[in-house]
């Protein structure tokens, strides 16, 4: 393993509560200097990072790789370069896979594909119940014992609330985290945009809010009932934000995250019937997105996700309702936060610590600092840079993206993962042939 | 919208889609020229040679009687050749993409596509995806919009009451499942008329529906005061079983338009429906029938509406091939 210097740039690390120009030193795979580098350090490489942040790798709490079992939508492999070239270290995965995450098999099949990938910090999430079909439970403890770091049932509501209940008070008996996205199906009426004056204008099913604070309610009801630990995922509504400061200020321990696209765009600005705006749950008003911000720097909202959900083609290629939802995520993650900090919605530190120190703590996960000691899980970007989203600058499988063709602020020049480079925009990649020959395709 | 798709580089009718987005002037031009082929109807010879060797195929994905039959009679008064694909019971059953079916449809060198389909927003998917030269005609797109039957609407509303922006129209019933009210909003509106009322209850009532520049009304009763012209809408058996209703016999009670409600409205007051009709559900067959309906006018003018929509359509398709 090399040593490594990244030399003047703007180090911010939240955890630690630093923002100031220095370096950072590497060496063994762990950070052993920060600020000054030690007299006696000699780099095997050394970055030169002015201009540049040095923070902590991006840490995303919700990201599909669609393998096993969907490898036409995106594979392990265009995911993971796509992730290290957005300075993303760690991806909590989403269990419904084909097939799904909801027995030790399937997590030694998963961790063996990020191997194949030389990428470490792959969690898997375990399915909550068998299937996720919300009547049994899945083999919960097994899947803990296999490195999943929490259970969830994805975007599949568990209907039946004795079943939920039950799941959850297993899940608190082994400590498990449950990482809940409140969704009411019966409300939902398998809608696909938000219930309001753009629903009534192009005459498309609607969801209400409701759809998401009555879920939202009840789950916090069966956690104060069964004391399981609860993260909620992919909030969108104002009305979801006041019942999570409530609980909080009530004393249940509770988190929240909001995926990036919702921080930004409403239903006002879907394009009539463009496919790439169909998401779930699914763009809202203007009160809604203020909400959010607004949560979010009040850190009532922890973290920021990226929801990555990529598409192939076809699945996007039909009237509105009949596509797929979701939104290829992981490459705008950077300049979308940076965009936040233009427009005045958080400090930069704040923006890195919802990507970093936040969801680390989210899945207790010794990440997303630039401790002495810490695992290298760095990223290096030029937060003034631009790039356009085109096919040329994009490297995950999946091109369904509301932001194809714009021009965006904020590039990753650098990441490294447990001290090896995973992306570099200058230097050779060393961990994996087939990371540098992809990567050198794009440089 | 940022660009409105419907319209060529010379802001001319290329697709019909929508009556969202378009102009008065527009909406005014489509209505004068239906006139010219309306007062063609009485004629011995019906046909015009201007759509001579052009072929129309009607992509039907839904089952229709009314819209198919007046846009098959509308095509072939202009000489056009016409084909009739009922894909509700054919490839998409067998698991054929819209794109495919496009493509395929394309692959035989037709000129417009006049579709019809479950989904909202799938005739923008049809215009979007096709080749430059093909124009394409919403004849109903799920919820969204069924741009043909309102203009035929206002076409007759227009024979009977020449100054639209005198009027008052009430739209009475299931305007949240339907894409005739949605469209036939959008047209009032623009052509300026003094109030689009709707009256329904809350259950047949999109979201903010106010948005769409109308005024709500959840009384029959109240409701037709001042009333120029009633359009009643189709209540589909589904809303019962739903839950959107109670049951039939209290619609009718509550919204069914009888000869005592419609008194309530203006003494020359014109009612409409965009059929087919449930006598006894949403409308009296007394008031269907009698000397204030306009019901089966409205389906002759819909050969004189397609007519133009389409002679237009086709005329600023650009490319021709």
């Amino acid at each position: 393993m090399s040593k490594i210097l990244i030399q003047n740039g703007q180090i911010i690390d939240p955890a630690n509560q630093l923002d100031c120009l220095g370096s950072v030193a590497v060496a063994e795979g762990k950070i052993i200097a920060v600020i000054t580098a030690p007299a006696d350090f000699t780099p095997d490489l050394v970055i030169d990072a002015t201009g540049h942040v040095i923070c902590p790798g991006f840490i995303d709490l919700s990201t599909r790789l669609r393998e096993p079992g969907q490898s036409r939508k995106a594979t392990f492999n265009s995911e993971i370069n796509a992730a290290a070239s957005a300075g993303i270290t760690a991806m909590c995965l989403q269990p419904d896979t084909h097939p799904v995450i909801d027995n030790p098999a399937v997590v030694e099949l998963i961790k063996g594909l990020g191997e194949q990938c030389a990428y470490e910090n792959i969690y898997p999430i375990a399915a909550l119940t068998y299937k996720l079909a919300g009547q049994e439970l899945s083999a919960m403890l097994g899947l803990k014992q296999a490195d999943c770091i929490a259970v969830s049932n994805a975007n599949q509501p568990v209907q039946n609330l004795l079943v939920l209940r039950r799941a959850m008070e297993y899940a608190a008996s082994h400590d498990l985290l449950l990482m809940f996205r409140p969704q009411d199906l019966s409300l939902s009426n398998q809608g696909c945009v938000h219930e309001g004056a753009i629903s009534t204008r192009y005459g498309l099913p609607g969801i209400p809010e409701a759809a998401e604070t009555i879920a939202l309610a009840q789950c916090l009801e069966l956690t104060e009932l069964t004391g399981c630990r609860v993260h909620f995922s992919q909030l969108s509504g104002w009305r979801s934000i006041i019942k999570i400061q409530q609980a909080k200020k009530y004393g249940l321990k509770v988190s929240a995250d909001v995926a990036m696209h919702q921080l930004h765009l409403t239903e006002d600005d879907i394009e009539p019937f463009n496919s790439a705006y169909h998401v779930i749950p699914p763009f809202r008003s203007q009160k809604d997105r203020e909400a959010l911000r607004d949560a979010l720097s009040k850190g009532i909202i922890e973290a920021i996700c990226s929801d990555h959900q990529p598409h192939d083609l076809d699945a996007k290629l039909g009237a509105f309702p009949e596509t797929a939802p979701g939104i290829s995520a992981l490459e705008t993650l950077l300049p979308l936060m940076l965009k936040l900090v233009n427009e005045g919605v958080c400090s930069l530190s704040q923006g890195i610590a919802a990507l970093t120190q936040k969801p680390a703590a989210i899945i207790r996960q010794p990440k997303g600092s630039l401790s002495i000691g810490a695992c290298a899980d760095i990223c290096v970007f030029d937060p003034t840079a631009t790039w356009q989203v085109t096919a040329q600058n994009w490297r995950s499988q999946g091109k369904n993206t509301p932001y194809w063709g714009q021009t965006l602020t904020g590039k990753v020049a650098h990441t490294l993962q447990s001290g090896e480079i995973i992306f570099s925009t200058t230097h050779n990649i060393r961990a994996n042939r087939r990371l540098l020959s992809r990567n050198l395709n794009h440089a | 919208m940022t660009k409105n798709i419907q319209l060529n580089a010379e802001g001319k009718l290329k697709h019909f889609l929508t009556i969202d987005g378009l102009s008065r002037p527009l909406l005014t031009e489509i209505l004068d020229t239906a006139e010219s082929f309306a007062a063609m109807a009485g004629n011995q010879v019906k046909k015009v040679p201007l759509l001579r060797g052009k072929t129309i195929v009607n992509v039907f994905f839904e089952n229709s009687t009314r819209t198919r039959t007046t846009f098959e009679l509308a095509a072939t008064r202009l000489s056009a050749d016409v084909l009739n694909m009922n894909i509700a019971t054919s490839s998409t059953s067998k698991g054929e993409s819209l794109l495919d079916t496009i493509r395929n449809l394309e692959a035989m060198h037709v000129d417009m596509f006049v579709v019809r389909h479950s989904l909202s927003g799938a005739a923008h998917f049809m215009a979007q995806n096709t080749a430059p030269h093909i124009s394409v005609i919403n004849a109903g797109d799920g919820q969204h919009a069924h741009p043909t039957q309102a203009m035929l609407d206002m076409f007759t509303i227009r024979q009977h009451k020449p100054d639209l922006t005198d009027l008052r129209v009430a739209i009475i019933g299931d305007i949240l499942h339907s894409r005739v009210a949605r469209s036939q909003i959008f047209a009032l509106t623009t052509l300026g008329v003094k109030e689009v009322r709707v009256i329904a209850p809350r259950t047949l009532l999109p979201a903010k529906v106010e948005t769409l520049g109308v005024t709500v009304c959840h009384d029959l009763q109240a409701g037709l005061q001042d009333i120029d012209v009633i359009i009643t809408l189709r209540l589909q058996k589904e809303r019962m079983t739903s839950a959107l209703l109670p049951s039939e016999s209290e619609y009718y009670k509550c919204f069914g338009l009888t000869q005592a409600k419609l008194k309530l409205a203006k003494p020359d007051a014109i009612v409409m429906h965009p059929g087919p009709i449930n006598r006894g559900v949403e409308i009296d067959s007394s008031v269907a029938d009698g000397p204030q309906s306009v019901i089966l006018q409205q389906v002759s003018n819909g050969i004189a509406v397609r007519m133009a929509v389409l002679s237009m359509a086709m005329q600023n398709s650009g490319e021709a091939r």
